[in-house]
């Protein structure tokens, strides 16, 4: 006689007693979708806050000084610098040091006292385009209930904002995501291909034939890493290739520059997936360790996708240590706002360090010796 | 008498290729019966059809009295399988592993409380009952394994390569639970590659590219073929040429497993 | 090579795991020209004390020296000197066969026309697959294939880890007539393996039993360290006739070995001849009339069972 639900109930005391036990795969589904879901909330997020405000008032007058209050007031807003020309505003954007600018035309108080249309000049980073509009609502509802205020005290006044997106005018997307993707493929092709090509050496037995060798551990580094050196460079100029011509994605920037920081950001990826082949014991566990230490930091926390400044405030100094932060920086920088050394060798030098810092450990973990 | 296993020009092929060649032979009742080959011989693929997972392209084969094209289930509710690949879960400890067999099976509580404890007393193992498998010593896993897998007392009992890389006294009382088995009339199907574990068996059989070579008993077929040992037969009979002292790879002339 | 001293003295070495003690103050020389084997089953040590005298461990206590070289200290210098070949074969699949071994001669500073002669005798038979892949081999050709890679940098020492598991009887043979022609031109082959038919292969062989060495001696005088009577016993019914002698009061150990039985008896002064009759007469008493007992020569598989004592507990 068959027993049917003894049998599958003894099938799935089995199934519980295993996932129970697995101690290292339990904790990852348990925390992973937490971890997910506070980060996604948070930076899911549709307000922007902190947003770093300049202003350009050649003449102040009691009316852009009260608007200026307005906005400082407001609470969204971070004042960094009054700037004396409008001219002066390009260089805060290309810095990255201001968000937006609002620029008061001359006599702004009494055009507006004689009823006559007055100009105010709003102007935002877009290059996130999400961000970028939000940020420009804001100020427009500044400047709009500001208005409502006169108006409400009985005189007919009218203020006229222009707007400008600076960087990518027509709000395409696609110009925000190609420098995220770019840094994404490198990550993928550098620290998750080394790192399975590493552990499958040394799961195949091989590894220990080439250190049986007159082989140095380094030239063993070197050697697997190389080709995927060329790979990524490879990967770089397609996909640079492909957001140009199929998407129109403006270039303003030195191509050179951006190749050498690829280059750059490649290697720290190598180095990182050396390091993670050298500590891990399986090819699968290199596989895991090289897409949550790399892949998903790299895609939550690294402005590629949801903007550094949307993060809770603890986590974003947690995105200094995330080097797909500092190259998507450069990425944008040299890409839609066209600045060169001179504006992106903080991020630059910072990567540097990275490299320098995770070539030294990989090349300590991996040992001459098996134990 | 029904024969535990009767195997009737027995063929599988793969496209073109013939993996099992109409194979013919049956084992009785109670005996140990040693299925011999190398390596892409044809071995796993006529077991594979006997246990019923995988379907003859022609022929017909009886495990324990039941078809096993039409039967299948029926054929492997009534027999034990063990392989060296696999047989225990690691991670649950004895008596969860004796459980959960058992209640694979369809033995009762009780059933499965009784044969389990007489289980770990016949192989004295205390209080490791409790313990992971994970944590036994090798032959202790295989020895365990060939209790749980005549757990529920099946009429034909398959074991595929059991024994390997233990010592010499471990492997023989394996064997020697094998013959227990054998002696309550629980017919022992085993395939191995140690020749001198073949001689252990009450019948052989070498298989040889998808025939059948030679079958008897190890006396009938050391006397016949004039060889001292089963592992010179099997050599002979595997590689022909290989005796005459050339070393050229003849019959995996393909050079393939 | 270095003047007097053998090519490979291992002295005392210890090693262990954690809890686990893997290696128990091991020591043993092999000469030049001289085919040495390590021989027991898996957990024995084996692999642990290759990966020591290929300097990819380092040993807990007591010291070995390869070619003269000290395993600690001169970690380069042996390893460009040293053949490999780990278990389980070690090469890459997805590469050919030629591709494997101009591969290995790279790695080593060398390449495969100059170490062509060296490994002629055995890329031979799987030169005519050069361009399949490693993975595509059957278990046999990887097997030569891995040995080839191994040599084709002209090692002065060959270390091999079981280099004949999983491998077909006929490949293993074929594969011990190599190491053969390998030690007669100078070689010394340290080799270990799980077979016991396989030490009868070897000059001399260590037989080793979770970390320590049971004996050292040439195969043919193994035999001669088995400290009871050993005698042949047949008969039709094996089990029953085990089981009895179990309860002899002068049995030591009783195991089947293939057709036959294996018992030890303890009277060590007695003449053969008249302990087998006494047997056989406790046999027939006991009902089993065509059992016949002959007294036969110990062999390695019975000196290694004699030697070794109890198998491990199963509580660790």
């Amino acid at each position: 006689m068959t027993h049917r639900s003894p049998a599958l109930t003894a099938f799935m005391t089995k199934e519980v007693r295993h996932i129970l036990r697995d101690r290292q795969t339990l904790t990852i589904l348990l925390l992973l979708p937490l971890a997910m879901v506070v980060l996604f909330g948070f930076a899911l997020r549709n307000d922007v806050n902190d947003i770093r405000i300049v202003f350009v008032d050649p003449a102040p007058d009691y009316a852009t000084t009260a608007l200026r209050d307005r906005f400082l007031g407001n609470g969204r807003f971070e004042w960094v610098a009054t700037a004396p020309a409008a001219a002066d505003v390009e260089q805060f954007f290309r810095r990255g040091n201001a968000d937006v600018a609002v620029v008061f035309e001359q006599g702004f108080a009494g055009r507006l006292a004689a009823g006559t249309p007055a100009r105010i000049l709003v102007v935002s980073d877009a290059s996130d385009p999400n961000t970028g509009s939000r940020m420009q609502a804001y100020a427009i509802a500044v400047i709009a209930s500001y208005q409502a205020e006169l108006g409400a005290a009985g005189r007919g006044v009218r203020i006229v904002p222009e707007t400008r997106m600076r960087f990518n005018p027509t709000l395409e997307s696609v110009n925000l995501f190609v420098p995220g993707l770019i840094a994404l493929v490198l990550t993928l092709v550098t620290a998750l291909m080394t790192a399975i090509s590493l552990s499958r050496e040394k799961e195949r037995g091989t590894l220990e034939i080439l250190l049986v060798s007159p082989l140095r551990p380094w030239q063993i580094i070197v050697g697997k890493v190389l080709p995927y050196l060329l790979l990524a460079f490879a990967n770089v100029i397609t996909a640079l290739l492909a957001a140009w011509i199929i998407f129109r994605v403006p270039f303003r920037g030195s191509i050179t520059l951006l190749l050498l920081a690829s280059m750059l950001y490649a290697m720290v990826g190598l180095a990182l997936g050396v390091f993670i082949a050298a500590r891990t014991s399986s090819q699968r566990a290199a596989m895991l360790g090289a897409l949550t230490g790399t892949m998903l930091p790299s895609t939550l926390l690294s402005g590629m996708i949801f903007p550094i400044a949307s993060l809770p405030g603890w986590l974003q100094p947690v995105t200094f240590a995330i080097p797909a932060r500092w190259f998507i920086i450069i990425a944008r920088g040299i890409m839609l706002k066209g600045v060169g050394l001179a504006y992106l060798w903080q991020p630059i030098v910072v990567l540097a360090v990275m490299l320098v810092f995770l070539m030294l450990l990989a090349i300590r973990s991996f040992k001459p010796r098996l134990a | 008498m029904t024969l535990a296993i009767d195997v009737h020009e027995l063929t599988r092929r793969f496209g073109n290729f013939t993996a099992v060649d109409s194979i013919t032979f049956h084992v009785e009742e109670g005996e140990v019966f040693g299925f011999l080959g190398a390596n892409g011989a044809g071995k796993t693929t006529a077991i594979k059809m006997l246990i019923g997972l995988l379907a003859p392209t022609s022929g017909r084969a009886s495990v324990a009295g039941y078809d096993v094209l039409t039967q299948a289930e029926e054929v492997r509710r009534h027999i034990g399988y063990m392989s060296q690949r696999f047989s225990l879960y690691d991670d649950l400890t004895v008596r969860e592993n004796i459980t959960l067999y058992g209640g694979i099976y369809g033995l009762t509580d009780t059933q499965i409380r009784e044969r389990g404890d007489a289980l770990i007393r016949d192989l004295r193992l205390g209080k490791t009952a409790d313990e992971r498998v994970s944590a036994l010593p090798l032959g202790w896993k295989q020895k365990l394994a060939f209790s749980v897998a005549i757990l529920h007392q099946p009429a034909v009992v398959f074991l595929d390569e059991p024994t390997g890389g233990v010592d010499p006294i471990t492997r023989r009382q394996f064997w020697e639970m094998i013959y227990a088995a054998a002696a309550r009339g629980t017919t022992v199907f085993v395939t191995t590659h140690y020749l001198d574990e073949a001689e252990y068996c009450d019948r052989v059989s070498i298989m040889v590219d998808g025939r059948i070579a030679a079958m008897g008993t190890p006396e009938e077929l050391k006397r016949e073929h004039r060889v001292a040992t089963l592992d010179e037969l099997f050599v002979r009979l595997a590689r022909p040429d290989a005796t005459a002292g050339t070393a050229a790879d003849h019959s995996s002339a393909s050079g393939y497993e | 090579m270095n003047g007097g001293s053998p090519p490979l003295v291992v002295q005392g070495v210890s090693k262990r795991f954690e809890e686990v003690v893997a290696l128990d103050d091991v020591s043993f020389e092999v000469a030049r020209a001289e085919l040495f084997g390590l021989v027991g089953p898996d957990g024995g040590g084996k692999t642990t004390l290759f990966r020591i005298l290929a300097t990819l461990l380092l040993p807990d206590s007591g010291s070995a020296t390869v070619l003269g070289l000290d395993v600690v200290r001169d970690m380069w210098a042996i390893r460009s000197r040293v053949g490999y070949m780990p278990g389980r074969f070690s090469l890459y699949p997805d590469l050919g066969v030629e591709e494997n071994l101009r591969f290995f001669a790279s790695v080593f500073g060398t390449t495969l026309e100059e170490g062509y002669d060296l490994i002629a005798p055995i890329y031979r038979q799987i030169e005519p697959f050069r361009d399949r892949r490693a993975g595509a081999l059957s278990g046999g050709m990887k097997q030569k294939l891995a040995l080839s890679c191994a040599l084709v940098h002209r090692p002065d020492i060959l270390f091999l880890d079981e280099p004949t598991t999983g491998v077909d009887a006929v490949s293993r043979r074929e594969f011990w007539d190599l190491l053969d022609s390998l030690r007669d031109s100078g070689l010394p082959i340290l080799v270990s393996t799980p077979y016991m038919d396989e030490a009868s292969r070897c000059d001399r062989v260590a037989l080793m039993q979770q970390g320590r060495i049971l004996a050292i001696d040439a195969p043919e005088a193994l035999g001669a360290r088995f400290p009871d009577r050993l005698f042949a016993v047949r008969g039709r019914d094996r089990y029953a006739m085990l089981q009895a002698l179990r309860g002899y009061p002068h049995a030591v150990s009783t195991f089947p070995f293939g057709e036959e039985l294996h018992y030890s008896d303890s009277r060590t002064d007695a003449d053969a001849g008249a302990t087998a009759r006494e047997v056989l007469g406790f046999l027939r008493s006991k009902g089993f009339a065509d059992a016949e007992v002959a007294p036969i020569e110990p062999g390695i598989e019975d000196t290694f069972m004699a030697l070794m004592g109890a198998p491990e507990a199963a509580a660790a």
